[in-house]
C-alpha cells in the first residue's frame, strides 16, 4: 500500500509540474497565473517529498515485494543503510533528482529575489518542465515502485562497498550540485524568451551556482575522502569516466560563479554568462548519461543500463537543442557589454573562465574519446590518468598562478604593477619551496612547480586578506572582525584550492607503499616507523564476518596502534578491505591487510603506505566548499540589507 | 648458464625489488596498467589473482633491465592497447593529444576577435567590496 501511495504521489506530481510549465510559460505580465505556476510548484515539491518517503518507508520495513527493495537491500543491513539504500540504486537516485528538481522549482517560485515579474514566472516555468521530464523519465523507464509477484523472501544487498557513512551522503550532495545547475538553465533560458538578462537577473543567479558549486564540491570531496579510505590502495582520483563526470559541471559552475559576479556587478558578459549556465546543465545531464548507462567502463559500473542511457541522451538533446536554438536566435540581441581594460578585474575574470572552460572541454574530450575512437573502428583504447594529468594539471596549474592577482585588480581599469608588488613576498615563498622541493626530492621538477603553485595561492590569499585589513583605520584586529564576509568567502575558497594543491602533489608524487609479510610479533621499519604486528583474530559485525589485525606504530617515543580488516559479507563475492588509518602532521600511515601468505602459516601480507599531506586534501575541498556556504550566507546578508 | 641467471632473476624479482628506484619505478607502471579481469582498475588497485601475476610481470621485466616503454610495449602486444591507461600517440590519437592546444587558440581567437571595445575609460568608477 505504502508503495502504492508513493507511486501515486509522483504521478500527481508529474501532472503539477506539467501545469507549473505552462503556466509559467504562458504567465506573461499576468501575476495570478504566475502565482498559480510557483503553487503548482510548491505542491509538486511536497507530492515529490510525500514519494521519496514513502519509498524510504518501504526501504525500512524491508518490504521485498518492491523490486527496488529486494534488488538492492537485505534484512541484516543497519538502519542507515537501508535508508540510504533508497538513493543508492538507480531507480530511487532518479527519484531523488525529481524531488531535489520539484525542490529547487517549489523555492524558486517561492523566492522571487527582486527580478521582474516575466523572465522570474518564465523561469519557473522551465524549471517545472526539467522537472516533469525527470518525473516521466522515471515513472515510465525506471519507476522505484514496481512490484515483484511472488516476492522474494531476501532482498540481494547493496554493494559492501557502499555501505559506508561518507557514501551514504555523496549521492544526495552530488545531486544537489547536479539538479542545482538546472535552475541557472532555467533562469538562462528565461532571460533568453524575454531577450534580457541584466543586473538583477544575475543578482538572482548568483545564490543557485554557489548551491550548485557548493554541493559539487563536497559531493566530489566526500567521494574523493571514501575512495582514499576504502578502496585500500590508497586512491582518491583516478580520472575514471564517472568521476570525470562530476568534474566537468564542477569546473562549469565554477566558471558560472565567476561570470555571473562580472554580469551582476557590471553588466558585462550577459551573454557568455547564459551560454554557460546552459553548458554546465548540459554537462550535469552528461554526467547522469554517464553514470546511468554503463556506456564508459568505470569503477561505478554497478550502474549499468544502456536503454535507460538512451532515454537520458533523448533529455539531454532536448534540454540542449532548445537552450543552444533559442541563444542562437536571442543571444545577439542581449544589451551591448560595458567595456574594460585588458588588465583589470573583469580580464582576469575572463581568464579564469577561458581557463576552466578548456579544462573541462579537455575533461569532456578526454572522457568521450573513446567512444569516438571504437565508433570509427580504431578498437579499443584507454584515456587514463597518464592523459589528464599531462594536460589537464598543467591548464590548472597556469590558472593557479593568475588567480591570487584577480581579487587585486579593481574594476575597469587595474594596476598591474602594483598587484605584482603586492605579490613578491607570496612569490619569495613559492621560490624557496620550489627550491627546497627540488634539493629534498631529487631534482624532481614537475611535483616541486606543483607544491610551488600550492604555496603562491595560500600566500596570495593571505596577502589580500592582510591588504583588505590595513585598509582603513583602526586596529588590525579589529578591522579583521569586520571584514565583509564576502571577503572571507572568497578568500577561504582561494586558500582551500592552494590546500588542496600541496595535498594533491604530495601524495600523488612522494607517495611510499611496500608490501610486507609479517608474523605476529614481528615487526618492520617503514618511513621513519616501527611498525609492528600485535595479533590477527576474527571479528563480528553486524551482516558480516572479519579478520581484523592490530599493528603498534612506534616514531621516536610516541606510540600508538592501528586496526585494518578484511571484510566478508554474504552476499558479496569477495571480500572487502578495511585500511588501517594513523594521521599525523606529515601525513598518513595507511595499512591495508591482505591474505594469509599460502605455505607460511601465522604469516600475513600486508600493504604499508605512507600518504604525505594527503589530509591537506580533503582539508583544501572543505575549505573550497565553506568558501562557497559563506559565499552564500553573504549574498542573503547583502539583499536584506540594500 | 643463463637460463641459471634467468632464473636467479626471476627469483628475487617475484619476491620484491630491492632496489628503491626500481620499486618507484613498478608502482608507477602499476598504476597505467589496466587489470585485465576488473577492467575498471589499475593493477595497483585490484585485488584480483590474475592483477597480482600482471604486477609480478611489471617487476620481473624492470628486473630483467627492461625500460618502462619496453614493459608498456609488452603488454599493449599482449592485451591491446585497452590495457594501458596512457592512450598512444598515432592518428587515432592525434586529435586527443592536440585538443588541449586547439582549445587554447580557439579560446584565445575568440577572446580577441569578441573582446568588448575597452573605449571611454577613466579611473575606476567603483571600489571592489
Amino acid at each position: 500500500m505504502i508503495a502504492e501511495i508513493g507511486a501515486f504521489s509522483v504521478a500527481l506530481a508529474l501532472a503539477l509540474s506539467l501545469a507549473q510549465a505552462l503556466l509559467g510559460l504562458g504567465a506573461g505580465a499576468s501575476p495570478p497565473r504566475a502565482a498559480a505556476a510557483s503553487a503548482c510548484a510548491q505542491a509538486a515539491a511536497l507530492l515529490c517529498l510525500m514519494g521519496f518517503a514513502c519509498l524510504i518507508a518501504v526501504f525500512v520495513v524491508s518490504d521485498f515485494s518492491v523490486s527496488t527493495v529486494a534488488s538492492n537491500s537485505h534484512i541484516d543491513k543497519p538502519l542507515l543503510y537501508k535508508i540510504a539504500g533508497a538513493w543508492g540504486n538507480h531507480e530511487g537516485s532518479m527519484l531523488l533528482w525529481c524531488l531535489v528538481s520539484a525542490v529547487f522549482g517549489a523555492v524558486l517560485g517561492t523566492l522571487r529575489g527582486g527580478q521582474a515579474m516575466g523572465p522570474w514566472s518564465k523561469a519557473v516555468g522551465v524549471q517545472g518542465a526539467v522537472t516533469a521530464g525527470a518525473l516521466i523519465y522515471t515513472l515510465f523507464l525506471s519507476n522505484p515502485f514496481a512490484r515483484l509477484d511472488p516476492a522474494p523472501m531476501q532482498g540481494s544487498g547493496l554493494n559492501p562497498l557502499l555501505q559506508d557513512p561518507a557514501l551514504a551522503a555523496h549521492p544526495p550532495m552530488l545531486y544537489l550540485g547536479y539538479v542545482g545547475l538546472s535552475v541557472p538553465f532555467s533562469m538562462a533560458i528565461a532571460a533568453l524568451i524575454e531577450g534580457r538578462a541584466d543586473q538583477a537577473w544575475a543578482r538572482a543567479l548568483r545564490p543557485w551556482t554557489l548551491i550548485a558549486w557548493t554541493c559539487l564540491t563536497l559531493g566530489i570531496g566526500l567521494g574523493a575522502y571514501w575512495a582514499y579510505y576504502e578502496l585500500g590502495w590508497g586512491g582518491w582520483w583516478f580520472w575514471d569516466p564517472v568521476e570525470n563526470a562530476s568534474f566537468m559541471p564542477w569546473l562549469a559552475a565554477a566558471a558560472l560563479i565567476h561570470s555571473a559576479i562580472v554580469t551582476e556587478r557590471r553588466g558585462s558578459l550577459a551573454s557568455w554568462t547564459i551560454l554557460l549556465a546552459i553548458l554546465g546543465f548540459g554537462l550535469a545531464l552528461l554526467g547522469t548519461f554517464l553514470v546511468r548507462s554503463g556506456v564508459l567502463t568505470s569503477v561505478h559500473a554497478f550502474a549499468v543500463d544502456p536503454s535507460r542511457g538512451i532515454a537520458v541522451l533523448v533529455l539531454l538533446a532536448i534540454a540542449m537543442g532548445v537552450g543552444f536554438t533559442l541563444y542562437a536566435i536571442r543571444a545577439p540581441k542581449l544589451a551591448q557589454p560595458r567595456g574594460f581594460a585588458a588588465i583589470s578585474r573583469e580580464s582576469m575574470l575572463v581568464l579564469n573562465n577561458f581557463g576552466l572552460a578548456v579544462a573541462a572541454g579537455v575533461v569532456l574530450i578526454g572522457t568521450l574519446y573513446p567512444l569516438l575512437v571504437e565508433a570509427l573502428g580504431g578498437g579499443l583504447i584507454s584515456v587514463g590518468p597518464p592523459f589528464f594529468n599531462a594536460t589537464v594539471a598543467p591548464l590548472l596549474g597556469l590558472l593557479f598562478v593568475l588567480l591570487p592577482l584577480g581579487p587585486m585588480l579593481t574594476w575597469r581599469v587595474g594596476d598591474l604593477r602594483q598587484a605584482l608588488k603586492r605579490m613578491i613576498p607570496a612569490a619569495a615563498l613559492a621560490a624557496l619551496t620550489f627550491i627546497g622541493s627540488l634539493v629534498l626530492a631529487d631534482w624532481r621538477v614537475a611535483p616541486a612547480i606543483g607544491l610551488a603553485v600550492g604555496v603562491w595561492l595560500i600566500a596570495g590569499g593571505l596577502i589580500y586578506l592582510w591588504m583588505r585589513v590595513r585598509r582603513g583605520e583602526g586596529r588590525a584586529l579589529a578591522k579583521l572582525a569586520v571584514l565583509p564576509l564576502a571577503v572571507w568567502s572568497m578568500s577561504l575558497a582561494h586558500i582551500g584550492a592552494g590546500v588542496l594543491t600541496l595535498g594533491a602533489i604530495a601524495e600523488t608524487a612522494f607517495r611510499e607503499e611496500r608490501g610486507v609479510a609479517l608474523a605476529p610479533g614481528e615487526s618492520v621499519e617503514f618511513a621513519g616507523r616501527r611498525m609492528t604486528l600485535l595479533e590477527v583474530g576474527d571479528a563480528e559485525g553486524p551482516n558480516y564476518s572479519a579478520t581484523r589485525a592490530r599493528l603498534r606504530v612506534e616514531r621516536g617515543g610516541d606510540v600508538d596502534t592501528l586496526a585494518t580488516e578484511r571484510r566478508f559479507y554474504p552476499t558479496a563475492p569477495a571480500p572487502t578491505t578495511e585500511v588501517g588509518i594513523l594521521s599525523a602532521w606529515d601525513g598518513d600511515i595507511y595499512v591495508a591487510l591482505g591474505e594469509a601468505v599460502r605455505d607460511r602459516p601465522g604469516v600475513w601480507a600486508l600493504r604499508l603506505y605512507h600518504n604525505p599531506l594527503v589530509q591537506l586534501i580533503f582539508l583544501g575541498a572543505t575549505m573550497m566548499g565553506a568558501g562557497g556556504l559563506l559565499s552564500l550566507i553573504a549574498l542573503q546578508r547583502r539583499r536584506r540589507a540594500p | 648458464m643463463t637460463w641459471f641467471a634467468t632464473l636467479i632473476v626471476a627469483t628475487a624479482a617475484s619476491a620484491a625489488l630491492g632496489d628503491p628506484a626500481m620499486a618507484a619505478r613498478a608502482r608507477a607502471l602499476d598504476q597505467e596498467i589496466r587489470c585485465v579481469q576488473c577492467e575498471n582498475e589499475p593493477i595497483a588497485q585490484s585485488t584480483a589473482d590474475i592483477a597480482a601475476d600482471m604486477r609480478r610481470l611489471v617487476r620481473e621485466r624492470i628486473a630483467a633491465g627492461e625500460s618502462d616503454d619496453e614493459i608498456r610495449h609488452f603488454f599493449r602486444q599482449r592485451y591491446g592497447d585497452f590495457v594501458l591507461f596512457r592512450p598512444p600517440f598515432d592518428p587515432r590519437t592525434w586529435l586527443l593529444w592536440l585538443a588541449p592546444l586547439l582549445l587554447l587558440a580557439a579560446g584565445a581567437i575568440a577572446l580577441v576577435r569578441r573582446a568588448p571595445p575597452a573605449s571611454g575609460l577613466g579611473g575606476p568608477e567603483e571600489g571592489d567590496r
